[in-house]
Formats: C-alpha cells, sequence, structure tokens
C-alpha cells in the first residue's frame, strides 16, 4: 500500500513540475509577442523636438507636433498672465498655480490635448478666453486650467526647456 | 529495405556537401570570427574600428541606409558612449525640412538620424561609379553567399590578373569575386585609416574590423540571439526531460505493452 | 461513440451544454479512443497544428509592423528586425517555421504512404489535406514574395508566368493576377491580402479534417480496424497528448536552433538585395520545399506540359485513394509495397536535388528519369501492385495478434516492431 502511494505520488510529483516548467516556457513566450507592441527603438529616439519660438508676437500662438500630438506654445499678453495669476486656485477643479505651470510667464507650453477623451482644444475660445474643446465643451482658462465642462484635470505640461532666448527643445 | 534506406541516408549527406560546395564554388579565406558559435559576440574595439574604415574608406561611395546613429550606442553594438554618438551624429550634415517657408534647410545630424547617404539616389551612385552600383552595405553580410568570410576574401583577393583575363577601364581582378570581375578598385592599402585606439591599420586588420562592422549592422541583435538561443534550448531540454519522465509514468497505467 | 449522452455534473455546466454542447465536445476530444500502438510518426498531426498555431501568431504581429508596399516593404522588414522589440525574433521563428512547417507535413504525408491511412474509409481526409498542402504552398510562395527582395520578385515574376502557358487566356490572366504589366505594387498588396487569408482557409481545413479523422478513427501501424473502444485503445488525453508533447518538445528543440543559430540557412542569400526589376539573379530557385516540384516543372521541354506536369504531380496525390487496389494498409504487411516505398522516397529526394541544381546536361536527364518514376510509381506500379502483390496475413487485434497462428505472421509482427522505432 504505502509502496503504491510513493508511486503516486512521484508520478504526481514530474507531471506537476512538468506543468511549472511547461507555464514558465509559457510565460516566456508570451511576452515578446506582447512587448512587440510598445514603442519601438526607432519611435523612442524621436523623444524630443526642438522649436523656433523667434516669430511669435505676443497674444498669439503656435502648434507644433511632438511624438505625433499637438503642442500648444503661446505667448501670453500681460494681461492674460495677470488673469491666470489671480484665480485663486481653491476655486479650480484641478489646483495648480499658474507659476507652477509657466515658470517663464510669457510662454505656456502644454500638450494641446483635451483630458477628457483627447480631442484638440480651440484657441482664445470659452467662457474663460483660454481654450475651449468643441467635443464636449470643456472650457479652459489663459493657463490651460480646466474650469468649467466633463474635463478631469488641466491640460498637461510636458518637460521643456529653453535652449536660448530663441529655441524651446520639448523632451 | 535496409539496403534502400542507407543508400537515402548516404544521398542525403552527398547532397549535404553538395549544396555547401555550390555555395561557395572556390575555397573562401576562413577567418575564426569572435560571433560564430552558441556563444559568439562582438569584439567591440573591433566594431569600433570597423565603424572608422567604414566612414573614412567605404561610406564615400557605401551607403548605410537601415542604420541610423543612435544604433551606434545600443547595447551589442559598438557601444560608443551617447556622448560619442552624439558627437559622431553631429560631425554629419544633414538635409532636412521643409521649414516653415518650404525650403530645405542643413543641420547638424541627431542620434534619430539614419546614416546620410553619400549620393543623392541611386542613379546619382550609378553615374558616379561607372555605372555600377555600389551596393548599401547594412544587410550585405547576409546578402552574400559566403557572408563574413566572403566579403573578407573579397577585400584580400585582390591580384593582377591571369595571362588569359583581360580587364576592361575601371574593372579591376578579385580572386574571390564571383566572376573574378570587379567595379570597386582595391579601397585598403596598409596605413590608410589611423586607428583612434594606436592598433596598426593593416590590411587584414582593417578588412577584419570592418567585416566585423558589417556583421553586426546585418544582425544588430546577434549576441541578444545567441544568448536567448541558449536559454530556450536548455529549456527545451530540461522541459522535454520531464514531459518524457510524466509519459513514461502516464503510460505506465496501461498493462499489456503493445 | 457513446459520449454524446455525455451530462456535465455540475448545474450551470448542464444549463451550458444543453445550449451549446461545447463540453461534449471536449469531453469526446478528451476520451476520443486511439490505437495505442501509434509510434511517433503519427505525433506529427500534433506538431502540425502548433506549425499552424505558430504561423498564424507570428505572422498576426508581423503584419502590425510590416508595410506593403514596394517602396517600403524591404525597409519595413529591416525595421522590423532592427528596431521593434523582438521584431528579430518574431521574423525569424515566422520564417523557419513555414520550413518547420513544410518539414513536419512532408513527414506527415510519407507516414500516410507507408501506412495506407488514406484508403477506404479515409479518403476524405486524405483529400483534405492535399487540398491543406496545396494552400500551404500558396501561403508560403506568397509569403516569401513579402519582404521585397531579389529572389521575392523574381519568384513571383517566375511563378505567375507560369499561368501564361494557359492557351488562348494565358496573357491575360497574368495581367490580372499582376494587376499591371509586370510584378509590382498592386501584386504585392494582393499577395499580403491573401497571405493573410489564407492562413485561416487553411484553419477552417484543419477542423474538418480532424472532423472526418475522427468519424472513422485513427489508422494504426498494423493498419487494422479496431474496436473502439477496447482494449486495444487509450482515450486520447492524457495518453496521445503527452506523448504528441513530448515529440513537440523534441521538434521544436531543432526548430529553435535554426532560429538562433543559423537563421539564414534556410533562405536564399539574395533575398536580402532589395527588388530590381532591372536585374535577375544568376541563379534563382524556390525553398527547398518547392524544389521537387520545380525540377518536374523544368523537367518537361514544353512550357505548357512542363506546367500540366508540375500540377498533375500534386494531382495525382488527391486520386491516390483510387490508384492504390491493394485491400491491406499497412505496408508492414507488403512487402513488395515496401521496396516501392522507399523508391519513391529516394525518387523524391532526387528530385529535389536536381531542383536546386542547374537544368542543364546530367541534372535534366536525372530529372527526366525521376519525373517519370514519380508518375510510374502512382500510375503503374501501385495499380498494377494491388492486384499482384502477396501479403503477409493480418492479426484481429491488437491484443489477439495471430490470424491462423502463421509463422510469417509473427516474423511480420516482429518486423512492424522496429519499424515503430
Amino acid at each position: 500500500m504505502s509502496e503504491k502511494e510513493t508511486k503516486v505520488n512521484r508520478r504526481d510529483f514530474v507531471v506537476t513540475a512538468s506543468y511549472a516548467v511547461g507555464a514558465v516556457g509559457v510565460a516566456g513566450v508570451v511576452w515578446p509577442l506582447v512587448d512587440q507592441m510598445n514603442p519601438d527603438a526607432s519611435v523612442k529616439a524621436l523623444a524630443s523636438t526642438e522649436v523656433d519660438i523667434s516669430s511669435v508676437e505676443p497674444g498669439k500662438s503656435i502648434t507644433v507636433l511632438w511624438r505625433g500630438k499637438p503642442v500648444f506654445i503661446k505667448r501670453r499678453t500681460q494681461e492674460e498672465i495677470d488673469k491666470a495669476r489671480s484665480v485663486d486656485i481653491n476655486e479650480l477643479k484641478h489646483p495648480e498655480k499658474d507659476e507652477d505651470r509657466a515658470a517663464n510667464p510669457e510662454w505656456l507650453v502644454m500638450l494641446g490635448i483635451c483630458t477628457h477623451l483627447g480631442c484638440v482644444p480651440l484657441n482664445d475660445k470659452g467662457d474663460y478666453d483660454g481654450w475651449f474643446c468643441p467635443c464636449h465643451g470643456s472650457h479652459y482658462d489663459t493657463s490651460g486650467r480646466i474650469r468649467k465642462g466633463p474635463a478631469p484635470t488641466n491640460m498637461e505640461v510636458p518637460k521643456y526647456e529653453f535652449i536660448n532666448s530663441k529655441t524651446i527643445k520639448i523632451g | 529495405m535496409k539496403k534502400i534506406k542507407s543508400i537515402i541516408f548516404t544521398f542525403i549527406l552527398i547532397l549535404n556537401s553538395n549544396l555547401a560546395l555550390s555555395a561557395e564554388k572556390i575555397d573562401l579565406l576562413k577567418v575564426d570570427w569572435s560571433f560564430n558559435g552558441l556563444f559568439g559576440t562582438f569584439d567591440r574595439g573591433s566594431l569600433q574600428r570597423g565603424y572608422q574604415v567604414y566612414t573614412e574608406v567605404c561610406a564615400s561611395c557605401h551607403s548605410m541606409k537601415h542604420l541610423s546613429y543612435r544604433n551606434l550606442a545600443q547595447e551589442g553594438g559598438p557601444e560608443f558612449s551617447l556622448e560619442e554618438a552624439k558627437a559622431i551624429a553631429a560631425s554629419f550634415i544633414v538635409v532636412d525640412g521643409p521649414d516653415e517657408y518650404g525650403e530645405m534647410f542643413e543641420r547638424p545630424g541627431k542620434l534619430s538620424d539614419k546614416f546620410v547617404n553619400p549620393y543623392l539616389n541611386d542613379n546619382e551612385a550609378k553615374s558616379a561609379n561607372g555605372g555600377a552600383y555600389p551596393p548599401d552595405m547594412s544587410v550585405l553580410v547576409k546578402a552574400r553567399g559566403g557572408g563574413a568570410n566572403y566579403l573578407y576574401s573579397v577585400l584580400n583577393g585582390y591580384e593582377e590578373p591571369p595571362a588569359n583575363i583581360e580587364l576592361d577601364d575601371g574593372v579591376y581582378y578579385n580572386k574571390y569575386m564571383y566572376g573574378n570581375k570587379i567595379k570597386m578598385a582595391n579601397p585598403l592599402d596598409d596605413g590608410i585609416v589611423e586607428y583612434n585606439d594606436g592598433t596598426e591599420a593593416t590590411i587584414d586588420q582593417m578588412s577584419k574590423d570592418v567585416v566585423t562592422f558589417l556583421t553586426w549592422a546585418a544582425e544588430p541583435h546577434l549576441e541578444t540571439r545567441h544568448r536567448i538561443g541558449f536559454k530556450v534550448i536548455v529549456y527545451l531540454i530540461i522541459l522535454s526531460i520531464l514531459v518524457y519522465f510524466s509519459m513514461k509514468r502516464i503510460w505506465s497505467r496501461i498493462e499489456p505493452k503493445v | 461513440m457513446s459520449d454524446h449522452d455525455y451530462t456535465p455534473s455540475s448545474k450551470f455546466g448542464k444549463w451550458f451544454n444543453d445550449r451549446l454542447p461545447l463540453l461534449t465536445l471536449g469531453k469526446h476530444l478528451t476520451d476520443y479512443p486511439t490505437p495505442k500502438n501509434l509510434n511517433y510518426w503519427w505525433t506529427f498531426g500534433g506538431i502540425l497544428t502548433f506549425c499552424l498555431i505558430t504561423q498564424i501568431i507570428t505572422g498576426l504581429v508581423l503584419a502590425m509592423h510590416y508595410i506593403a508596399h514596394a517602396d517600403l516593404a524591404f525597409a519595413s522588414v529591416e525595421h522590423i528586425m532592427r528596431d521593434v522589440n523582438y521584431g528579430w525574433l518574431l521574423r525569424y521563428v515566422h520564417a523557419n517555421g513555414a520550413s518547420m512547417f513544410f518539414l513536419a507535413v512532408y513527414i506527415h504525408i510519407f507516414r500516410s504512404l507507408f501506412y495506407g491511412s488514406y484508403k477506404s474509409p479515409r479518403e476524405i481526409i486524405w483529400i483534405l489535406g492535399i487540398i491543406i498542402y496545396v494552400l500551404m504552398m500558396a501561403a508560403a510562395f506568397m509569403g516569401y514574395v513579402l519582404p521585397w527582395g531579389q529572389m521575392s520578385f523574381w519568384g513571383a515574376t517566375v511563378i505567375t508566368n507560369l499561368f501564361s502557358a494557359i492557351p488562348f487566356v494565358g496573357e491575360s490572366v497574368v495581367t490580372w493576377l499582376w494587376g499591371g504589366y509586370s510584378v509590382d505594387n498592386p501584386t504585392l498588396t494582393r499577395f499580403f491580402a491573401l497571405h493573410y487569408l489564407i492562413p485561416f482557409l487553411i484553419l477552417g481545413l484543419v477542423v474538418l479534417h480532424i472532423w472526418a479523422l475522427h468519424v472513422p478513427g485513427n489508422n494504426n501501424p498494423i493498419g487494422i480496424d479496431l474496436q473502439k473502444p477496447s482494449k486495444d485503445t487509450v482515450p486520447f488525453h492524457p495518453y496521445i497528448v503527452v506523448k504528441d508533447l513530448f515529440a513537440l518538445l523534441l521538434f521544436m528543440i531543432v526548430f529553435a536552433f535554426f532560429v538562433f543559430y543559423s537563421p539564414n540557412i534556410l533562405g536564399h542569400a539574395d533575398n536580402y538585395i532589395e527588388a530590381d526589376p532591372l536585374v535577375t539573379p544568376t541563379h534563382i530557385v524556390p525553398e527547398w520545399y518547392l524544389l521537387p516540384f520545380y525540377a518536374i516543372l523544368r523537367s518537361v521541354p514544353d512550357k505548357l506540359m512542363g506546367v500540366i506536369a508540375m500540377f498533375a504531380a500534386i494531382g495525382v496525390l488527391a486520386i491516390l485513394p483510387w490508384l492504390d487496389t491493394s485491400k491491406i494498409r499497412s505496408a508492414v504487411f507488403r512487402p513488395l509495397y515496401r521496396q516501392f516505398y522507399w523508391i519513391l522516397v529516394l525518387d523524391v529526394l532526387i528530385l529535389g536535388y536536381v531542383g536546386a541544381m542547374p537544368a542543364e546536361g546530367l541534372y535534366l536527364l536525372v530529372a527526366r528519369v525521376a519525373t517519370a518514376y514519380y508518375f510510374a510509381h502512382f500510375l503503374i506500379i501501385l495499380p498494377l501492385l494491388g492486384k499482384k502483390e502477396r501479403t503477409l496475413p493480418l492479426p484481429l487485434s491488437l491484443t489477439e495478434p495471430v490470424l491462423g497462428g502463421s509463422v510469417a505472421m509473427s516474423a511480420a509482427k516482429h518486423k512492424s516492431e522496429k519499424n515503430n522505432l
């Protein structure tokens, strides 16, 4: 009887071990199939873009493409800056100081993508004289912060730096 | 029947050796490359020197359009540091554009740029080289029957033509080139390159280095492939053994074995 | 099969199964009574299923990165090899997978030929198998065109030109196939569409192939009809599953060796040169698995007849069940057929060899003799052999081996066991 039991146990061991080792292999096969859909090496290499901003007039903005997404670069007037900085941040849906969003107050750089469902908002529109998203009616102020409508957060500020007074490097 | 089976077996052997022969015809020079074998890896120094030979000698005619400057810093390649690779890229002039006025403009290369092509297009390449298109070198090693050995042999195969062979202008005799006629003049000469690492630039050394570089260029993931391959095969052997014993256990339930 | 009155034990299982009898199907597949004397040559059915699924999955993934355009295809393949995460692995598995698929299918076909698995009542299984094989060749050919290298381009040119041999409408048919006046971008995009479609047709046919198999059940090395289920059979799971799995793992070791250590050895160097409509490669050959047919094509001096001979070489397989007149299935009990079988194997290997050689001199002569023999085997030898051959006596079952206790039988049995190894 006991001899039979050990026999059964040993059989179970080798079968269980096969299953376990097999499962590791399946996981190993699945990973390349999943990972191939991640950004590839050539996409990752395009991570930064340099933009010449010397021709942007005060009050105007340009839209450039970075990683396939629109980036708004707005040269704000003093009036727009004052408006953005005078808001009580406790009133905001997504409280952020304008000082944190635009280190150089004259230039606002942000991803031109509505945080609701990804449409591109329109410039100089909406109840707060900032941006207005036509898809589902989100209103952004002159700092790109959400003020009214379904969008949950402010428009995102990407990593960027001024290489010199004329050029911004995004990414 | 045994006879027939053994005939088939010998036939397969003959077939194998024949195929191998027909692929090469003349015996190529054989080099004991570091990238051959189960664990083969590239010699970094050789890759870096090979890149130098490529840029200083080959690149004036041969493009490498599938490679980018970022590849020079990637793992498993020449592994230049990121700064070195950036400096290399910046030493090339890239035509970019159009800018906002619709003009093309020139700028220094970036890591994400492809290797700069020596000619504007294939037709210019042909006309500049007496009608012979200098092949793109990105996958050259894989595009030639003998692979690395073949390229090494061609680089070392320039000779005075035998008396019975007449060559046109701009055609050279090469012992290993298919058809023995080549439109590329012998590109290498002792000391034509001054290696940054102080290695002596003999023809043999330069051809080994540049062929190593071209092999990497054609197969940039060769080291990873060898590394993963070894693990996969070891894994499969272990699992086969486990499954074999599982099978024996399971089949032992059947009493009379047929 | 008694599994039709299967009732799942759980309540939900019963509810579900009454509406869609998937559990009954699962039960049928696991219990499926399989002859217990199947040897390792029978594991290639499972191996082929693995090959098909591997090709479909890696193909799907490659299609996410590949660009079917004459100007971009070659570069997109290089992009896959260089930049896409694990792209090199996926492409090498797919490219070598095609060769492994054919290796397995040839073993599967020749197993069937040896043990007479194509004979009554399994003719439909066999014919479905031949259709699958033809579709495999079509898929492999179109897949080889996609990288848009020199061999892709010229292979496509040569193979599509086969259709120009059709009397009267040949030229128009070829122009229609190309979508132009030469192999070009329209040809590439349609080949890509068809290359994507065909594997799913194959998958559907494989389901029918297995369905048709499950009606009479497996043939076996002895080739006699077995009582099912009985002492001569075992349930498919776990007995056959584990054995198929073991064989599959051995197969995968060979597969892995190609993928990781000589991924380009089965391909042709010229296909790493981008397609050039102005220059034909000096020595143009198809992939190894098509070489025997290529040899048959070239052995006939007439264009139309060559093409007919090549297609007939496959067509003759489809009518094989009616050409072989012998009532006995397994070659184990057919001493003469066994000899001819091995000669056929040799003949096909010779055809494959001369298919890779230039079509001239001795090679051409050998190709002609081998072609003639290939057809003679099926059209003359097999019909006559069934009538003339003195076969060995068959056993009644695997466990009650001897019919009339003849000495010849036990000798044959002994031999069959040796073959099974």
